[in-house]
């Protein structure tokens, strides 16, 4: 018998292979492919302009928004830091109340799980409420190979799924769509769909209710997965837009919710302050059309039999870094990636994974890992973020995800061995603490002066400065530097000119306020929107 | 007031008009401006790129340079580099340094300003600039600095100034300094946007606190032949009636 000492295991990230959490590519080859389309560029410039828009007045309205936004990330952060103790106790409320809970390790043993719940009930056939949770293990590929069909019933979700395409957005999985290509879509996918139909959206619309109402009618199974579960009460939550949802939640006798263990609430009135949060961040909208909740089953009321499914897939790792435990704090709203420049212009696909934008950069390579191969695409996420921060303004429980992906790169410079990069950034450091290498540096810089063409500009850069010089004009290095002039006799004079005309009179330069103490800075105020807009 | 100057290496090695105008308008609105000259880098392109271990001289060096108790105020032409100073410094010390680098690192990020910052919060100014003028707020004093609009409030205060708002100001121009080489493609298509908005202000100069993003929008200006040039926001609050000369001076990029 062996005896257990020392630190347990660390837990195990989501496995290579499986589900959704890896691209092919790294991000700046991924993204390359989508920058060259013009087309989905102006299809998602002009919707997340839009949603931004409407995000900023519905959050503006509300004059406790930043209370909102610190009670938000106070409820996550503590149920984050008592997850075993609530996800038993919510364990015990749904068996308590007639439903049946099943662990999974991973994406795996989750898509096991609910294909053997699937076909217990004789079913070939399953409808679907959009689901992060089973986009990330990829569940309709392993019911599909089980000759299961999966039938997603949001709107934006069955367009990404008629098309054999792949969600672009958490929210909106279409988003890289417009109206045109899902009329073309509609006509070639859906079985005897008029031939007829135009663009406009409402003729759309009732071309998928259609559809969709006939799947809805019969299917005896569905799965979905969940917004927030209630420990207290073995209450679960979803939240959604069409009613699609409700749908799939009452009609069919079995319902099957995969839930990530991090969506978990400690109390019931929790949901106060996230029903709040996230339809305003997200839509836009003061409240979404359909909340939806359920505790077990009711006898002769909605399905009869419900499973829960609850998934880790790399969370519990997540969660035993100080990166991840802020990551899981995310409600997938995301307003992060409708004010992302970069995503705005890449679009989902280039991140490879079910989680793209900012928060995507930092929660997938907590959950699947970065660190396996030296071109793991993941480990190019943390990366592709000019960090200017836009997403921390907007992330309504206050993840401030331009820290973690600077502590994201930390983590992977340490992991990585020895890269023709890191031994520049040695160089340059071991340059910058010494003053006179550095002016020597300084000088050697200047003598990129002959680079430059007539107009003083320099047009082409050597490697590894091409990707800069593709698209930008660099100005020639000056003659002088400022160490230099400032040391200079002509600096000393200027200096001591304006100085001078200090001295001379205060008509031309008031300062506004004497040198009498400094006034302190109202700097680490909240953030918040428009504070630092135009004029 | 006793104020040192620090000059961020870009300035230093290849921006020093904007370090210069910053030194001379301190002079002329009476304040003694220090240089100390063992100062070099602020270690943000290490940290932000994801290397901690390598700036941790750097930051010990300007805790250094710049703790010494006379010095009332550390002031810096750039957004990004206060915002490293102020925010990032920490980080560094705590994972590895000791406590004295701690203590140090703390000192010094609380009398660090960003100049516009310095010249709101603390000593006011009064420039004479007859251009027409656009403003890009850097995305570091827009949200890690939270400079607010101090240099809106100085740009307006400016004589004779033609200040015209710029679309969409507060979307990144895609610098991020390494971003822009590690994703050449997507920080090119932020450039285009801003140049874009840029354009629909006919301005003759675009103005910001940070050379940093400036080398990256005046390189793009550049490269399409704009009639826009970029000026740092130092240069502009320095130019006076009797120095009329930052303008002609402009680099085009
Ligand atoms: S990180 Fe914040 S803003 Fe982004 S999706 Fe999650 S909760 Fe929303």
């Amino acid at each position: 018998m062996s005896t257990f000492l020392g630190m347990p295991a660390r837990p195990p990230r989501s496995p290579y292979g499986t589900g959704n959490l890896r691209g092919d590519e790294p991000f700046p080859r991924a993204a390359h492919q989508e920058l060259g389309n013009a087309q989905l560029r102006r299809n998602l410039g002009r919707a997340t302009t839009t949603i931004r828009a409407k995000r900023l007045n519905a959050t503006g309205e509300l004059p406790d928004w930043e209370a909102l936004r610190e009670a938000g990330s106070a409820i996550k952060t503590d149920a984050l830091n008592r997850l075993p103790e609530l996800l038993e106790q919510l364990e015990r409320k749904v068996t308590e109340h007639g439903g049946t809970v099943h662990w999974a390790r991973d994406g795996a043993e989750a898509n096991e799980i609910v294909t053997r719940l699937v076909r217990a009930t004789g079913s070939g056939e399953v409808i679907k409420v959009k689901s992060m949770a089973t986009q990330e293990i990829g569940l309709n590929e392993h019911l599909e190979a089980a000759g299961i069909t999966p039938y997603e019933t949001d709107l934006a979700e069955l367009i990404v799924q008629l098309a054999h395409d792949r969600p672009s957005h958490i929210l909106v999985p279409a988003i890289h769509r417009n109206r045109d290509e899902i009329r073309q879509i509609f006509l070639d996918r859906i079985p005897g769909v008029d031939p007829e139909l135009d663009n406009v959206p409402a003729h759309l619309a009732a071309a998928a209710r259609a559809y969709l109402r006939e799947k809805f009618m019969t299917a005896k199974v569905a799965v979905s997965g969940a917004n927030f579960g209630v420990a207290e009460t073995g209450t679960l939550a979803v939240v959604e837009s069409e009613g699609n949802g409700r749908m799939c939640l009452t009609l069919p006798e079995t319902l099957i919710t995969v839930m990530g263990i991090e969506k978990v609430l400690p109390r019931y009135r929790d949901l106060e302050v996230f029903l709040q949060l996230l339809p305003r961040s997200s839509t836009g909208e003061r409240m979404n059309p359909y909340t939806s909740l359920w505790t077990g089953v009711t006898p002769g009321d909605g399905p009869q039999d419900f499973h829960l499914v609850l998934l880790d897939n790399g969370r519990t790792a997540a969660l035993a870094d100080t990166v991840g435990r802020a990551a899981l704090n995310c409600i997938r709203c995301s307003a992060c990636l409708n004010v992302c420049p970069v995503y705005e212009r890449t679009g989902g696909h280039a991140y490879g994974s079910t989680y793209p934008g900012p928060i995507g950069a930092v929660l997938t390579p907590q959950l699947a890992g970065m660190d396996a191969a030296a071109d793991d695409p993941n480990s190019s996420l943390p990366y592709a973020s000019s960090l200017c921060g836009a997403c921390f303004d907007a992330c309504p429980v206050k993840i401030d995800i331009p820290s973690l992906l600077v502590e994201l790169r930390h983590q992977h410079t340490e992991q990585t061995g020895t890269t023709a990069e890191k031994l520049a950034m040695k160089a340059a450091a071991a340059v910058m603490k010494r003053p006179t290498l550095y002016a020597g540096a300084q000088k050697a810089a200047g003598l990129g002066r002959a680079l430059a063409g007539r107009d003083g500009t320099i047009s082409r850069l050597p490697p590894p400065f091409g990707g800069w010089s593709d698209s930008r004009d660099t100005a020639a290095p000056p003659r002088q530097t400022f160490r230099a002039w400032y040391a200079s006799a002509e600096g000393r004079a200027t200096l001591r000119a304006a100085a001078d005309e200090h001295d001379r009179g205060p008509d031309e330069h008031t300062p506004d306020q004497g040198e009498g103490g400094m006034r302190r800075r109202d700097g680490e105020h909240a953030p918040g929107q428009g504070e630092g807009g135009t004029e | 007031m006793r104020i040192g100057l620090f000059a961020t290496c870009l300035g230093d090695t290849l921006f020093p008009d904007a370090v210069r105008a910053t030194a001379v308008l301190l002079a002329r609105l009476g304040h003694e401006v220090v240089f100390p000259p063992g100062q070099t880098c602020c270690g943000q392109m290490h940290i932000n790129t994801g290397y901690q271990r390598e700036p941790v001289p750097l930051v010990r060096d300007f805790a250094e340079q710049f703790g010494d108790a006379s010095i009332e105020a550390v002031v810096m032409p750039s957004g990004s580099c206060a915002g490293s100073v102020r925010h990032q410094h920490a980080t560094v010390a705590d994972r590895y340094g000791d406590a004295a680098l701690r203590a140090g690192v703390a000192t010094v990020a609380a009398k660090t300003y960003e100049l516009s910052e310095l010249l709101v919060d603390v000593l006011g100014v009064g420039a004479y600039f007859p251009h027409r003028v656009t403003y890009h707020p850097t995305c570091h004093s827009l949200r890690m600095l939270r400079v607010g609009d101090r240099p809106l409030r100085l740009l307006r205060a400016v004589d004779s100034i033609d200040l015209v708002e710029l679309p969409g100001a507060d979307s990144c121009c895609g610098f991020g300094g390494t971003f822009a080489l590690k994703n050449a493609g997507t920080s090119t298509a932020m450039l285009h946007d801003k140049l874009a908005g840029i354009a629909t202000t006919g301005a003759e100069v675009c103005t910001a606190g940070d050379s940093s993003c400036l080398m990256h929008i005046g390189g793009g200006l550049s490269r399409i032949r704009s009639g826009t040039r970029t000026l740092h926001l130092a240069r502009i609050l320095a130019a006076t009636r009797a120095t009329p000369d930052a303008l002609t001076e402009a680099t085009a990029v």
